[in-house]
Formats: C-alpha cells, sequence, structure tokens
C-alpha cells in the first residue's frame, strides 16, 4: 500500500510503498503507475515505477507539490487482473561463449551449469520496472538456489542482449553497456526499439516473461 | 533545389542538437534530455524568431568549426562564447553572443570556446533539421536516441537547416549570465542515512567539480560525506538535480541525461530554478551548498520564470 508521499526536490512526488520488495508491493506501484498513465493529469512529466517506489515528475509551473499530492491520495486506482498481463516469450542463447559467468556461477554457488540452466528455464518471471539503460527490464524472482551477489569488478563493456542474474533478479542488456550482473545467455531478439515509437520496450513494468533455450544455429537465424 | 547546410570541420567536444527535451519516458529508461541551460536555450530561439522548441546545437567548452554552404541565413549564439565568422572573402568578422548575425554561401562559423562557462547555444533561423523521437530530436549520446543516431558531432558531417534562405532581422540585447555562488537543495529522500556530523560538512564545505562531469551527472570532490545506515539502496527513479552519495562519500549530480534509476543514496536535490547555472559550472568550480524549504523553493522557481519571460518579452 502506498504509505507514504514526500516531495523530492520541487518538482516530484516519492510515493512511498515500504521498504519490502516484492511482486504484492510491486502490484500496487505499477496500479498506480497505470492509472496514472491512464488520466493522463495536468502537469505530470514522467512517472517512474520502481521496485516499492514510484516518482511522479511534474512541471512545476503548471501544479505544485501539495496540490499533486491531495490529487495522488484521492486517486480512483484501477483494477489490474494478474492473469490479464501478457506473457512475453523470450529465446535465449546459452552456449559458452554467451554465458560469460556460467562458470563462476557453477563453482561459486556448486551446482552443476546444465543445472543452473534448467533452473533459470524453469521460472516465469515479473517485470518490475525497466530502466538504468532504455528498455532494460529488472525480472524477477530468480530461484532462490541460483542467487548470487553481482561481480567484483563490473565488466566496462556487457554485450548487447546479455541475458544477466544477480540476487533475485534478471535482467537483458538492451545496449552494449558497463554492467556487473552475473551473464548467463544472450538474447537475438531487440528488446527495444527506438523506431518503434509507440511500443519501443518488448517488456514493459508489470509484464510476465518467460525464456526459452535456442541453439546457436537458431541464434544466428532467427530474424524478427 | 538543393537543401542549405554546415560542413563540419572541427566538431569540438560536445555539440549535440537539443530542443525542450522528452516527457514521459521515464519508465523505459529514457531521461528527458534537452539544452543543459534551458534559458540561453530559449533566449537563442527568441532572438531569431524561432518557434520556443526549435532544434539548436548545443556546444560544451570547445564548440564547432562549421563551413556553410548554399544558403543565407540568420543565427545566434548565447552564452558566454568566443566565436569568430571568416567570411567567404577572408575577412574575420568577430563574433558578439545575443546579437544575430548573417551567414553567406563559404562562410565558416568558429565556435572557439566557452568563457567559465560549460555550454553555448547555436541557433539559425528556422531551425536545423532534426530526426524526432517522442517528439524531441534532442541527441542523447548513451540511449543512442535522437538527431543524428544519437551521436554527437563528428567531422566532415553536415548539419542541415530546414530553409535554405532564412533571414530576420537583426536583434539583439544585452544579457550577463550571472555567476552561481552556492547552489540552493532541497533534503533528499535519504537524509537521515547521513550523521549530524556528515550534514554539517555536507552544507558547510566546499566541493569541486570533477573533470569526469558530462550531460549525464557531475561529479564532486571534497571532503567524504559519510552514511551510517546503509550505502545502497533499492533501485528507484531519480529525477534531474537528485544529490546521490554512493559507498566512496563523494556526491554525483543528476543531470538531464542520467540513468533513469540508481541505488545510491538521496541526500538532496538541486532546486529547479538553480539548475541552468548549476549546469554552467567547469570542472575545477568550487561551489556550497545550501538548504531552503519547498515554499521557498517553489517562489524562486515563480521569479526565476518571470526573469526569463522578462528576458524573452525585451525581444520584440
Amino acid at each position: 500500500m502506498l504509505k507514504n508521499i514526500l516531495n523530492l526536490g520541487d518538482a516530484a512526488l516519492y510515493c512511498d510503498f515500504g521498504n519490502e520488495v516484492n511482486r504484492k508491493t510491486n502490484l500496487h506501484v505499477i496500479t498506480y503507475f497505470k492509472t496514472l498513465q491512464k488520466l493522463n493529469l495536468k502537469g505530470i512529466t514522467n512517472i517512474t515505477p520502481s521496485y516499492n517506489k514510484l516518482i511522479i515528475s511534474y512541471d512545476l509551473s503548471i501544479i505544485k507539490f501539495q496540490e499533486l499530492k491531495e490529487e495522488i491520495k484521492n486517486l480512483k486506482l484501477i483494477q489490474i487482473k494478474n492473469n490479464e498481463e501478457k506473457i512475453v516469450k523470450i529465446p535465449v542463447c546459452l552456449d559458452d561463449e554467451f554465458s560469460l559467468d556460467l562458470n563462476r556461477l557453477s563453482e561459486k554457488l556448486k551446482i552443476e551449469k546444465d543445472k543452473i540452466i534448467q533452473t533459470f528455464l524453469k521460472k516465469e518471471y515479473f517485470c518490475y520496472m525497466t530502466g538504468f539503460i532504455a528498455g532494460m527490464p529488472f525480472l524477477g524472482d530468480t530461484d532462490s538456489k541460483i542467487r548470487l551477489q553481482r561481480l567484483d569488478t563490473p565488466r566496462v563493456k556487457v554485450p548487447k542482449g546479455s541475458v544477466g542474474i544477480t540476487e533475485q533478479f534478471c535482467n537483458i542488456y538492451t545496449f552494449e553497456s558497463p554492467g556487473g550482473w552475473n551473464i548467463i545467455g544472450n538474447t537475438p531478439i531487440k528488446v527495444f526499439d527506438k523506431f518503434n515509437q509507440k511500443n519501443p520496450a518488448k517488456i514493459n513494468p508489470g509484464d510476465r516473461v518467460a525464456f526459452y533455450k535456442i541453439n546457436k544455429d537458431e541464434y544466428l537465424k532467427f530474424n524478427e | 533545389m538543393s537543401k542549405a547546410f554546415f560542413e563540419i570541420i572541427r566538431p569540438g567536444i560536445h555539440s549535440t542538437l537539443q530542443d525542450l527535451g522528452r516527457n514521459n519516458q521515464y519508465h523505459i529508461g529514457i531521461p528527458f534530455s534537452g539544452s543543459m541551460d534551458k534559458r540561453n536555450y530559449l533566449i537563442s530561439n527568441k532572438l531569431l524568431g524561432n518557434k520556443p522548441n526549435e532544434a539548436v546545437l548545443e556546444f560544451a567548452y570547445q564548440g564547432p568549426q562549421m563551413k556553410f554552404h548554399s544558403g543565407k541565413a540568420s543565427g545566434v549564439i548565447t552564452g558566454n562564447v568566443t566565436f569568430n565568422i571568416i567570411r567567404n572573402n577572408s575577412k574575420i568578422d568577430k563574433g558578439i553572443c545575443y546579437e544575430t548575425f548573417i551567414l553567406n554561401d563559404g562562410d565558416i562559423l568558429d565556435i572557439i570556446s566557452t568563457n567559465k562557462s560549460v555550454y553555448g547555444y547555436f541557433s539559425i533561423k528556422n531551425g536545423f533539421t532534426g530526426e524526432y523521437f517522442w517528439e524531441s530530436c534532442s541527441i542523447n549520446t548513451k540511449a543512442k536516441i535522437g538527431s543524428n543516431n544519437g551521436e554527437k558531432y563528428e567531422a566532415k558531417q553536415k548539419i542541415y537547416i530546414n530553409k535554405k534562405e532564412s533571414l530576420s532581422n537583426l536583434k539583439k540585447i544585452n544579457y550577463l549570465n550571472s555567476k552561481i555562488e552556492y547552489i540552493r537543495v532541497l533534503k533528499g529522500t535519504n537524509f537521515n542515512f547521513f550523521s549530524k556530523k556528515a550534514k554539517e560538512i555536507f552544507f558547510s564545505s566546499e566541493f569541486e567539480v570533477s573533470k569526469l562531469t558530462d550531460r549525464m551527472g557531475m561529479r564532486l570532490e571534497g571532503p567524504k560525506i559519510e552514511n551510517f545506515v546503509e550505502t545502497n539502496i533499492k533501485s528507484e527513479g531519480l529525477i534531474k538535480g537528485v544529490i546521490q552519495v554512493p559507498a566512496d562519500g563523494n556526491p554525483i549530480i543528476m543531470l538531464s541525461d542520467h540513468g533513469t534509476i540508481g541505488g545510491y543514496p538521496k541526500i538532496a536535490v538541486v532546486i529547479s530554478a538553480d539548475y541552468d547555472r548549476l549546469t554552467q559550472l567547469t570542472p575545477g568550480s568550487k561551489i556550497k551548498f545550501k538548504l531552503i524549504e519547498l515554499k521557498e523553493a517553489e517562489n524562486l522557481y515563480k521569479l526565476y520564470e518571470i526573469e526569463t519571460k522578462n528576458i524573452l518579452n525585451q525581444i520584440i
């Protein structure tokens, strides 16, 4: 539930849904996010959902904190039904050349590589938020058996399409970017497409996501 | 009819097209972007009678040297900038900021440098030809979004302008960019992660703007700001002006191309009225922070807006 509304600077509202990171908390965040997207309230310039917070930026020349806070407090929320959310299916190639950190994971977790992959593929994930870099989805929760901290020293360049896991989350690098997540595979799919301006991100906050394994040949031949 | 364009001889350090930025894409990881010093950006368009959101060339430190081809156009440069116009008969006209000039076929615009500031703006009557992503042509080099494939300009590239012949009446204003003495801030959402002593240090010390400062963020160096609760938080949304303090104790201020989410505690947030002048602080500049209340920040922004309007209204 929405616990508190604070100001973040003079042009944003900080909606606090508590400290826990789980689907239930995040669903509240997403409900507010989707309601606000639909309502298109005057003065709001950006809405950023994350695990357990929602930040609403506004144009200070149009609206001020106190006024918007009242509106948010009295918001009539739309109902989101869990099973209405679409499942996005993401192909992933887990061959050695793409699974840069599978050996490390296997050693540290003391689990066979195949078993890690199996465990990873078995679960359906949930998109808590998108961002950091354009279109990067933060998905959860990974099976507790395959959770590990990020790399001690982040990579300067993580290849585009890399699928990484860290702690209870997994993500997809939509661009080549610096990063410290444990890379276990790579997807040939365009998870972010700036030329599709209506729906640039294949995975959006609140979506369900399933990964399926493809081999190198399929990876190379993959056409969208 | 061929289009008029600028051919880049020397690109400068970071030359990009910018406008008022793009709204409503934070949730997919795309920041606001847009001109860093909005007031100088707006003045440049107003001096030429352009739409307020027309694409303008923003440059940092050293600007571009560019040759104008196949047209005749009025232009203007705003900011604190040294530049020359090398006429096609080799005569050199010394450039004057905030005063429109005319460029003819073969003239070379040589933007030498910004002085005691970072960003300058070159606007052309009827604007540069931008490519629009989510209603903005602003170049975001990190996400590779906007005009020029989201890249800064390089030598030999061409920048097209919208109209071959675009002249406006000669216009000028007297405008002095004021120096900011201290950055006014509001408490951040993790203000109490920092000890009483750390807060005292934060508001009493001078910080130096580090060389590692760009359109994404401004890194500061000075006394370490000690966190006594937790040096990481669950990643959450950011906005421009947020001051994060990572485990090393050195504050980072989020600027217009910032990552949309981050996991470092937020000690403070720069008020909107001080943002334009904050972005103009060069590496090596010394700054101090002053804590104020929300109401005051809102009033200061109102004043800043009125001041901007008054400047723009001088230009008829």
